[in-house]
This record gives C-alpha cells, sequence and structure tokens, in this order.
C-alpha cells in the first residue's frame, strides 16, 4: 500500500497548563462562530469559519499564508480559515501526545489547491496559541530553487549556503518566536570566524541576530539554531515544546535548479537543506513535526502526482518513515455551503446569478468543490 | 509549320513521278494548277465548335458489349459469380485492383455501365429522305415543345371530365387533388438531361407554371402518373433526433451512451441517472483533465441548459485532438445522451440552442504558394 505507517499509541498527556489567550471571534449568521479558542478545535465546528486576530498574523505568518489567500485577508480586512477535518484531526492528536516519546510527523497531502497549506497554518496557528516554539518553513522549494546568491559554506567545504534565504527565514523567526529569544541558552559554543564566536550559554537571541547581523554566516546560523532546539526540546529543563512545520517538504529530497558554474547543486549539497533534513528526523522528544507536500512548487515532478509516495521518492518516503498522513480532500457539501454563504456574507458574490439555486449548482460543476477554483471563479463573480 | 507554305499543284505533281496511275487521276481531276496558300492556323482543327464528342450508336452499342465481356472476365478473376456479380461488386474489385490514393474520386479508375459514362445523345431525327420524324423538329427544341403541347393536353383533358362531372351535377371544389408527398420539381439541369436538350431559365419558368396550373386544377389526381415523372421525392427529412437508447444497468440505474465528434477529436459518454454529479474523464477527474475554465464551462452547458446539474454522472472517453476539441466533442455527446433522458420539447430546445448540431469547421489545408491556408507570403515590391 501507498502508506507504511507505524502508528504509536496515542497516550492521553496529562493537562499542563500554558497560558492560553482567548480570542474573541466575530459572531455572524448562523456560520460563524462566536466561541472561546479552545473549544474552537471541537468536531462540533466542522465547517464553520475561525477568525484569525490580526497581530496573530502579523507575528506568526510574515510570509507563510498562500498568496491569495493573503490577497482575501487584505480584502475582507479580516483573516477567516475553515475549521476543517483534517487539521481538526491532528490538532486533536497534537492535545493528546505524548510529549516523552520521540515527535510525530504529520504529512497533509491531497490533490492541487484542496488546502493543504491553509491547513497547515490552522494547526500552526494552534500551537502558536497553546504556547508553543513555531519553527515555519513557508516553502522548502524556496530553497532549492531560483537561487540569487551561493557561497561555499565555511562550515564545511563541500556545501554551498544561501545568505538571502537564510537571513529572511531568521528575521522572520525571530518575529514569531520573540518570547522564546531571551529565555532559551545556547549549550554549545559556536565560532563563526577566526575572531567572532558565540559562547555557551548566550542568548538566542544574541545568535539570532549574528545570524542577521553576519550575513555570511547566516546559514550556519541557522544550522545552530534548529540543532539547538532540537537537543533542548523535551528536556526536563525546557519550558517549550518545538513544532516544526514544513510546507512543500518534498522539496527537501527532490531536485534542485540551482546551478554552480554549470553544474546542478543536489540539494544535499546546501547547507540548509542538510540541517533541515536533520530536524525532519523523529530523533527529539517534546513536539511534532507537521509537513505539507506540495506538487505545485516542486521541481521534476508530474503534474498528476500528489501522493507521498511520488511526491517524496524514495529517499524522502525512507527519511519520513514513519509518518501520519492526513489526506486533505475537496470540500465536502456541508463545507462547500459554508463557503458559499461566507462569500455571501462578505458580498464578495456580486453577480445575481450567483445568489440563486441554479447559479450555486453551478459553482459546484465549474470547481467540483475545489476550494481554490471555486476562490479563483468567486473572484471575478 | 509556322510560315506559310506555299503549294503549287504543278510541283507537287513533278515530285511524284513514280506513281504514275495515281498522277493520272488527279491530273483528270485537277483541271486547273493555283497556287494554294493555306496558313497553318486554319490546319488547326477548331475544337470548340464541334460541341461534344458525338459517339455514334454503334460504338455505344460496341462498347455495351466491351463492358458485359469485361464483367465476366473480372468476376473470373475475383473469383465471384460471373452471373450475379452487381456494380458494388464491380466498384469494390476496381478498388482492390487499382488502388489510388487520389483525393478527387472522380479521378479514380473506375467501370461502369456505358450509359452512365457517355452522355445521352439524341439519335438521328430525320430519315433517310431528310424529312424529319417529329412534327415540331423545325421548333428547334422538340422535346420542349412537345412536352408542353402534352401537359397543355392533359389540362384539356381535365377540364372536359370537370365539365362533364358538372353536367352530372357530382363537380365539388376542393376533391382530388394530387397530394405529392415531400417531392420537389425537377431542376432545370435535370430537366434538360430528360429531355436530351437545352433549355432556357424562361422555357423551364413556363413548365413548371403550367404544372403548377395543372395541380390547382380540381380533379387533377387523374394525371397523378404523369406529374410524379417531373417529380423528385425529397428524402424523408426527418425532424425525430436520433436519440440513443435507455438502458438499465445490473444496479437498476438508467444509463444512455452517446458519441461526439469535433475537428479531430472522438468523444464517449456514459450518462447514468444517479443523482451525484459525479464526473470522470478518461479515468481522471475532469477538474484536472481540463484545468481551464472555458473547457469545463463546454461540459456544463449541456446539463445547465435543461437544469439538471446534480443528477446525472457522467463517465466520458475522449481521445485526439486538442484541448478545445475535446471539450466540443465530449459537449456534443452529453446533448445526445442527454436526448433519451428528456421530453420531445426539451430535445427540440436543446436543438435550437445548437447543442446538437456537430460543428463542421475542419482544419483548412495549406496551398502550395501560400504560407498557409489563407496567409501568403509576405509581398515584396521588388
Amino acid at each position: 500500500s501507498q502508506n507504511r505507517v507505524k502508528l504509536f499509541p496515542l497516550a492521553h498527556v496529562d493537562t499542563t497548563h500554558f497560558y492560553v489567550q482567548v480570542m474573541l471571534h466575530k459572531c455572524n449568521l448562523m456560520i460563524l462562530t462566536c466561541i472561546s479558542f479552545q473549544a474552537c478545535h471541537s468536531e462540533k465546528h466542522l465547517g464553520q469559519y475561525y477568525t484569525l486576530p490580526s497581530a496573530h498574523i502579523r507575528t506568526l505568518f510574515p510570509s507563510g499564508l498562500p498568496w491569495r489567500y493573503q490577497q482575501q485577508v487584505k480584502t475582507f480586512n479580516e483573516a477567516c480559515i475553515m475549521v476543517r477535518q483534517p487539521s481538526l484531526e491532528v490538532i486533536s492528536y497534537l492535545k493528546k501526545t505524548d510529549y516523552s516519546k520521540p515527535a510525530l510527523r504529520y504529512l497533509f497531502y491531497g490533490q492541487k489547491g484542496t488546502g493543504k497549506t491553509i491547513s497547515l497554518c490552522h494547526t500552526v496557528h494552534f500551537c502558536y496559541t497553546q504556547g508553543w516554539l513555531v519553527l515555519h518553513i513557508p516553502d522548502a522549494h524556496q530553497w532549492v530553487k531560483n537561487c540569487k546568491e551561493l557561497l561555499p559554506s565555511s562550515y564545511n567545504a563541500s556545501r554551498f549556503d544561501q545568505p538571502l534565504q537564510a537571513t529572511t527565514w531568521l528575521r522572520n523567526f525571530r518575529l514569531t518566536n520573540e518570547r522564546f529569544l531571551s529565555k532559551i541558552k545556547t549549550k554549545h559554543r559556536y565560532m563563526w570566524t577566526k575572531r567572532e564566536f558565540t559562547e555557551e550559554g548566550s542568548l538566542l537571541g544574541e545568535l539570532v541576530d549574528q545570524g542577521i547581523s553576519r550575513v555570511k554566516s547566516s546559514s550556519d546560523v541557522v544550522g545552530a539554531v534548529m540543532k539547538e532546539l532540537r537537543l533542548q526540546s523535551g528536556q526536563p529543563g525546557s519550558d517549550f515544546r518545538l513544532a516544526v512545520a514544513v510546507d512543500g517538504v518534498n522539496g527537501l529530497w527532490g531536485r534542485s535548479t540551482i546551478k554552480k558554474e554549470d553544474k546542478s547543486v543536489d540539494p544535499e549539497e546546501l547547507t540548509l537543506i542538510y540541517n533541515l533534513r536533520k530536524l525532519m528526523r523523529n530523533d527529539w522528544t517534546g513536539g511534532a513535526i507537521i509537513a505539507t507536500l506540495s506538487q505545485t512548487g516542486s521541481l521534476y515532478t508530474p503534474k498528476s502526482a500528489y501522493l507521498p509516495q511520488e511526491l517524496l521518492g524514495e529517499r524522502g518516503f525512507d527519511s519520513m518513515d514513519p509518518f501520519i498522513p492526513v489526506s486533505v480532500p475537496n470540500y465536502s457539501e456541508k463545507e462547500f455551503e459554508s463557503c458559499y454563504l461566507y462569500y455571501m456574507d462578505r458580498h464578495w458574490l456580486q453577480h445575481p446569478q450567483s445568489r440563486t439555486e441554479e447559479g450555486k449548482k453551478e459553482l459546484v460543476f465549474l470547481s467540483n468543490r475545489n476550494p481554490s477554483m471555486l476562490d479563483r471563479i468567486c473572484g471575478f463573480l | 509549320m509556322a510560315a506559310s507554305c506555299v503549294r503549287t499543284v504543278g510541283s507537287f505533281l513533278g515530285k511524284c513521278t513514280k506513281c504514275s496511275s495515281s498522277i493520272n487521276t488527279v491530273a483528270t481531276q485537277v483541271l486547273l494548277s493555283r497556287q494554294v496558300c493555306v496558313s497553318s492556323a486554319l490546319c488547326r482543327k477548331n475544337l470548340a465548335a464541334a460541341g461534344p464528342e458525338k459517339f455514334t450508336l454503334e460504338y455505344i452499342q460496341k462498347q455495351v458489349e466491351e463492358y458485359e465481356i469485361g464483367k465476366r472476365h473480372l468476376a473470373n478473376m475475383m473469383g465471384e459469380d460471373s452471373e450475379n456479380f452487381t456494380q458494388e461488386d464491380i466498384d469494390k474489385s476496381i478498388a482492390y485492383l487499382f488502388p489510388s490514393s487520389l483525393f478527387e474520386k472522380r479521378a479514380r479508375p473506375l467501370m461502369k455501365h456505358p450509359d452512365e459514362i457517355f452522355p445521352k445523345q439524341r439519335a438521328v431525327q430525320w430519315g433517310a429522305d431528310g424529312r424529319p420524324f417529329h412534327f415540331l423538329f423545325y421548333t428547334g427544341k422538340q422535346s420542349y415543345y412537345s412536352l408542353m403541347h402534352d401537359l397543355y393536353g392533359k389540362i384539356l383533358k381535365i377540364e372536359k371530365h370537370q365539365d362533364r362531372l358538372r353536367a352530372k351535377g357530382l363537380f365539388s371544389q376542393d376533391a382530388q387533388l394530387i397530394s405529392l408527398g415531400p417531392s420537389r420539381w425537377l431542376t432545370k439541369e435535370e430537366l434538360e438531361l430528360l429531355l436530351v436538350e437545352t433549355i432556357s431559365t424562361h422555357d423551364y419558368d413556363r413548365f413548371i407554371k403550367l404544372m403548377e396550373r395543372m395541380l390547382a386544377m380540381p380533379y387533377s389526381s387523374t394525371e397523378e402518373e404523369f406529374v410524379q415523372r417531373y417529380r423528385r421525392q425529397l428524402e424523408a427529412q426527418s425532424m425525430k433526433q436520433m436519440m440513443p437508447p435507455l438502458e438499465k444497468d445490473e444496479n437498476g440505474v438508467a444509463f444512455s451512451t452517446a458519441e461526439g465528434r469535433r475537428k479531430t477529436s472522438d468523444s464517449s459518454v456514459i450518462l447514468r441517472d444517479c443523482g451525484s454529479g459525479h464526473i470522470t474523464i478518461n479515468g481522471q477527474d475532469y477538474l484536472q483533465y481540463f484545468p481551464v475554465l472555458q473547457d469545463r464551462e463546454q461540459l456544463m452547458f449541456p446539463l445547465q441548459f435543461m437544469g439538471v446539474l446534480g443528477r446525472f454522472n457522467l463517465e466520458c472517453t475522449v481521445s485526439g485532438g486538442g484541448r478545445s476539441s475535446q471539450a466540443g466533442a465530449l459537449r456534443l455527446a452529453i446533448s445526445r445522451a442527454l436526448l433519451s433522458f428528456l421530453s420531445e420539447g426539451d430535445g427540440e430546445a436543446m436543438r435550437q440552442a445548437g447543442l446538437l448540431t456537430p460543428d463542421p469547421r475542419v482544419r483548412e489545408r495549406k496551398k502550395p504558394g501560400q504560407e498557409g491556408a489563407r496567409r501568403k507570403f509576405t509581398w515584396k515590391k521588388r
């Protein structure tokens, strides 16, 4: 079968108390809920929309949301996500896992445009509100293509650095996990050049600042940050949980279009990819890895591929194995209704035909209940 | 032979000294020796003035005999029964023995009865004494005028019949008009073929007017047989569309199958009355197969027009052509399959909407001397 999965027994977690921000949500019509945050993630609210506070959007997702969704947020002046089965499933698992066991890997997969990235963002937001440390890579494919600057790595001569991508990521990381930067201390000593080094026991914030200011060594800083977090999470002394969220994880084991002197570079030779692969291994505890497959940004994969085995390839599948695959399908009838009512509520559907029953049937037919297709069609109605 | 040759009869005689007997006969006949200037232009035959090639009756009969013999030979060659060798068999055998890839069908080798090949000609119109057989010969268009004469005779006969009935008191105005059925008058070309002579448009119009006048008279059904000779049956224009039969598969679900074509694409659709609106094309989801909205709109058109959007399941196969033509072929197939589920009025509405008309547009061929079908090469002034 496609998914060779070994399921770990999901034990109930004892109630650890994290601070929870109780969010007030907009209460519109029957479909949007006006409930507190914790209750929001339960099976009763399948198909209903809940609003992400804009402050969270700015910190959590400086570049994590899909482009079209960002446009929609700007237009509607609010960010609403539909509560759907796949993300709810992963959130329920996250609530129940025993964090003393190795990190579980969750993989969202599905056809193009069914909402994998949004599910990932939903899960990440849940982790954020639970007070976890979020390590979010918005798109792993961006690291294997269109690289403007490629430097030979200072740490390991056979590898290559990508300073621009690394600095961008570090900035986003700093923005997202502001509160942890002054709490976590490094356990190792890092030497960047002959004269610059970071002592043991210095704050994570300093490490990150070092990476942002010294662009040449930023990729190595990224590697250091990942290593530190990996080592420290799950330890008895640490008080945080680590959530690693990677979008387009199949890019890590695919091919790359970066060329160095007319020779194409293997992703393994890139520092960022190498370190990220190490992070994806489930040899650390106290957190979870949530990932998405994506064919759209991937290189040299056929358009019809969407299953994990096809997109991850042999190596990727072996590295990711065992993982929990979560399929993200098209909208069900109830979800479609909800989305349609949401657009109507926002006055997004202006065409008079679209308000009728026949118009709704046409939309169903033309989009086949695919979320992104529906969004595109409604865009010009 | 461009230069004019001046032949002198005397010099001609002078050369042929050996054939003395011929010279003598020529000499006795030719009393005067005159210079005869003959230009080569006159020597050439005026082909246009001769008209269509005339074949004699014996020639045509000989051709018929040869045809019959040839038919038997052909039957023997093909190993078929020579007694019952029909024209269809001949055509097939000739196509087998002389395969031709010419596009023009009329240029390919054929073997048909001489009557179909040689145009009908009139036999000689006058006897040995020079006196013509037909009394209207000197009108120039004897067949046409004799036809008009006969027609008028028939009209007079009908009028006489009417008078007789009126005398008996049995006349009724709207009795026994000819029922012609779906037919049309002979065209001018067909009439010319029938009469084996040319007629002008004016003549043809007069003929049709006279026929119509005769038909309009009551009691004209007595001459029905005469009139039918000059009418052609129209193909029964079936107003009914050919709808595919409605079958039921093992689960009791009604389904129908139809095919459609557009440009070079062929498609076949199985429409099931399930109620879920699920669509598969070549085993793939239609959203993956047709990522473009326009193609999906084409698929949607017949169902949306009839208002049955969520009712049917479609199982389609399509091959050939490009994206747009595949969508068009599928649309046609869906409309045809839908006919069996709908009423007559709905079918008529679909036909008027143009859903059931196969699109005849095909790619135009590229012509030599031009860059494409219509585009010419860049015109350069020098």
